[in-house]
C-alpha cells in the first residue's frame, strides 16, 4: 500500500461493506479502489456492497463506469451493490451526459441503502421501481 | 460662433445629426428661447390636444396639469442640451407611476407627439415670413424632437417590459411547487405551458425535494399542462432518470390525449416511465409502493 491519507474508506458491518469516496478519484485511484474492494468482498464474505459518493460533485465517465464494473463483479463475487448519496446536481448531469448507472440501484443515502439491501436479502422483490434484478436470488 | 462656447460639447450631438449648416447651435438657442417664452401658452394647448385626443383618461385633470409642466420644461431642455439621459431618467421613473395605473404606449407616445407638433406649429408661426428661416430651425428642430420622441417611447416600453418580467418571475416562482403529501412521497403538479426554462426548474426543484424530505417515490401530475413539446419531453424523461440516481422513483399522471398523442408521434422513449392514468390512480400506487394501505373508517363522514 502507498502513503498519503485514505481516499475511500471501507467499512464492514455485519455482512455488508460500505465503501465511503471522501474526494474526487483520479483514474488509477479509481482503479486501486476497484481492486482493494472487490478483495475485500472474498475476504469477509459480504453479500452486500453500498458505495457511498455523496462527497463527489463530479461523477465523469470513467468514474460511472468503474461504478458499473464494480457492481457487476461484486455480484459474481456474490454481493449486491447499491450506490447511494448521489447529488441532485451529479444525477442530472449524469443523466444528461447518457451516463447512467445501468442496472446498478440507488438510493438516496446510507441509510436507504442498507434498508434496500435488507429487503433484498429478505427475498423480496418490490423495491420501488426496481424489480427482477439480476444477482438478487438469494 | 464664439457666443456661447460653453456649450459647445453638449451641442454636438445634435450637430452631428444633420448639416443645416452654420448657425444650427445660435438657431436652436433662439428656439430654445422662444419655447420658454411662451411656455404658458403652448403648454395650455398642449393639454388641450390632449384632452380633446381623449389621451392619459387615467389621471386626474391636477396630475395632469404637474405631468405636463414637467415634461414639457424636460422637452426644452433637452432641446437645449441635446443630452437625454435626465429625460430617460424621468421617463422611465413616470412611467413606473402610470404603469399600474393602466396607461397605454399609445397614449404616452401619443401625448409626446402632439407636444412635437404644437412646438412645431408655433415654429411655423413665428417664422412664416421667412421661409428660408423656417427651413433651417426645423432642420435643427426635428432631429432632436424625434430623439425625444424615441427616447420616452423606448423608456416606457422597456419600463413595461421589465414590469413584465418580473411578474413573469414571480408566476414561474408560485408554479413548481414540490408538496410532501406523506412521509416520503412528493406531489408535484404542473400547472400551465412547460417551456424548458420552467422544465429547467423543475428538475432543480424536484431534486433538491428528494433530497430535503428524503422522498422515496414522487408523483409528477402534468393534467394542467395543454402541452409539452420534444425538448421538454426529453427533459423530463431526463428528470425522471436523475430521480432514480437520487432513489427515488417516479410516477407520471394526467397524461392528456393530447399529450400522449405529440410524445408518441415524436418518438420519446417513455418505456422505462411509470404512467398511470390520473392523480388518483398515481397517488394508489405511490401508497403501494410505500406499503401504506388507506383504509376508510366504518361510519364516518358520508353515509
Amino acid at each position: 500500500m502507498n502513503g498519503g491519507p485514505a481516499l475511500v474508506s471501507i467499512m464492514r458491518q455485519g455482512s455488508t461493506l460500505i465503501a465511503s469516496v471522501h474526494t474526487a478519484l483520479d483514474d488509477s485511484e479509481l482503479v486501486r479502489f476497484e481492486h482493494d474492494l472487490i478483495e475485500q468482498i472474498g475476504e469477509h464474505r459480504s453479500r452486500g456492497v453500498i458505495i457511498d459518493v455523496a462527497a463527489l460533485d463530479v461523477i465523469d465517465s470513467f468514474a460511472a463506469l468503474t461504478l458499473r464494473r464494480i457492481a457487476e463483479m461484486a455480484r459474481l463475487r456474490g454481493a449486491l451493490t447499491v450506490l447511494v448519496g448521489i447529488q441532485p446536481e451529479v444525477a442530472f448531469t449524469m443523466v444528461r451526459l447518457g451516463m447512467g448507472t445501468g442496472q446498478v440501484p440507488t438510493a438516496l443515502d446510507l441509510e436507504e441503502g442498507l434498508s434496500l439491501l435488507a429487503q433484498q436479502a429478505g427475498g423480496g422483490s418490490d423495491s420501488p421501481g426496481r424489480d427482477a434484478r439480476p444477482g438478487a436470488a438469494p | 460662433m464664439d457666443d456661447r462656447p460653453d456649450e459647445q460639447p453638449q451641442m454636438q450631438a445634435v450637430h452631428e445629426r444633420h448639416s443645416a449648416g452654420h448657425g444650427g447651435e445660435h438657431l436652436l438657442s433662439q428656439l430654445v428661447a422662444h419655447l420658454r417664452e411662451h411656455r404658458t401658452r403652448l403648454q395650455e394647448e398642449w393639454s388641450q390636444r390632449i384632452q380633446q385626443a381623449h389621451l392619459l383618461s387615467a389621471m386626474t385633470p391636477q396630475e395632469m396639469a404637474a405631468e405636463t409642466t414637467s415634461v414639457y420644461d424636460n422637452y426644452v431642455e433637452v432641446l437645449e442640451t441635446g443630452n437625454v439621459e435626465a429625460l430617460q431618467h424621468y421617463a422611465r421613473d413616470l412611467s413606473e407611476r402610470i404603469i399600474p395605473r393602466g396607461v397605454e404606449t399609445h397614449e404616452v407616445v401619443g401625448i409626446v407627439l402632439l407636444l412635437r407638433d404644437v412646438l412645431a406649429r408655433s415654429l411655423f408661426e413665428k417664422y412664416q415670413r421667412d421661409f428660408s428661416m423656417l427651413n433651417e430651425v426645423l432642420d435643427a428642430y426635428e432631429p432632436a424632437a424625434n430623439r425625444i420622441a424615441n427616447t420616452v417611447a423606448v423608456s416606457f416600453v422597456e419600463e413595461r417590459e421589465r414590469v413584465i418580467r418580473q411578474q413573469q418571475d414571480a408566476i414561474r416562482e408560485l408554479s413548481t411547487p414540490v408538496l410532501p403529501v406523506r412521509e416520503r412521497l412528493l406531489i408535484l403538479p404542473i400547472i400551465g405551458v412547460l417551456d424548458s426554462e420552467r422544465a429547467r426548474q423543475l428538475t432543480e426543484q424536484l431534486l433538491s425535494g428528494i433530497r430535503k424530505h428524503r422522498a422515496k417515490v414522487v408523483v409528477i401530475d402534468i393534467t394542467g399542462a395543454p402541452d409539452v413539446d420534444e425538448a421538454v419531453a426529453n427533459h423530463l424523461v431526463q428528470t425522471v432518470d436523475a430521480s432514480r440516481l437520487m432513489g427515488a422513483s417516479v410516477i407520471i399522471t394526467g397524461l392528456s390525449p393530447k399529450i400522449a398523442q405529440t410524445l408518441v408521434t415524436i418518438g420519446v422513449d417513455l418505456g422505462k416511465m411509470n404512467t398511470i392514468g390520473d392523480l388518483q390512480g398515481g397517488l394508489e400506487e405511490a401508497e403501494r409502493l410505500l406499503g401504506y394501505t388507506v383504509t376508510r373508517k366504518e361510519g364516518s363522514t358520508s353515509s
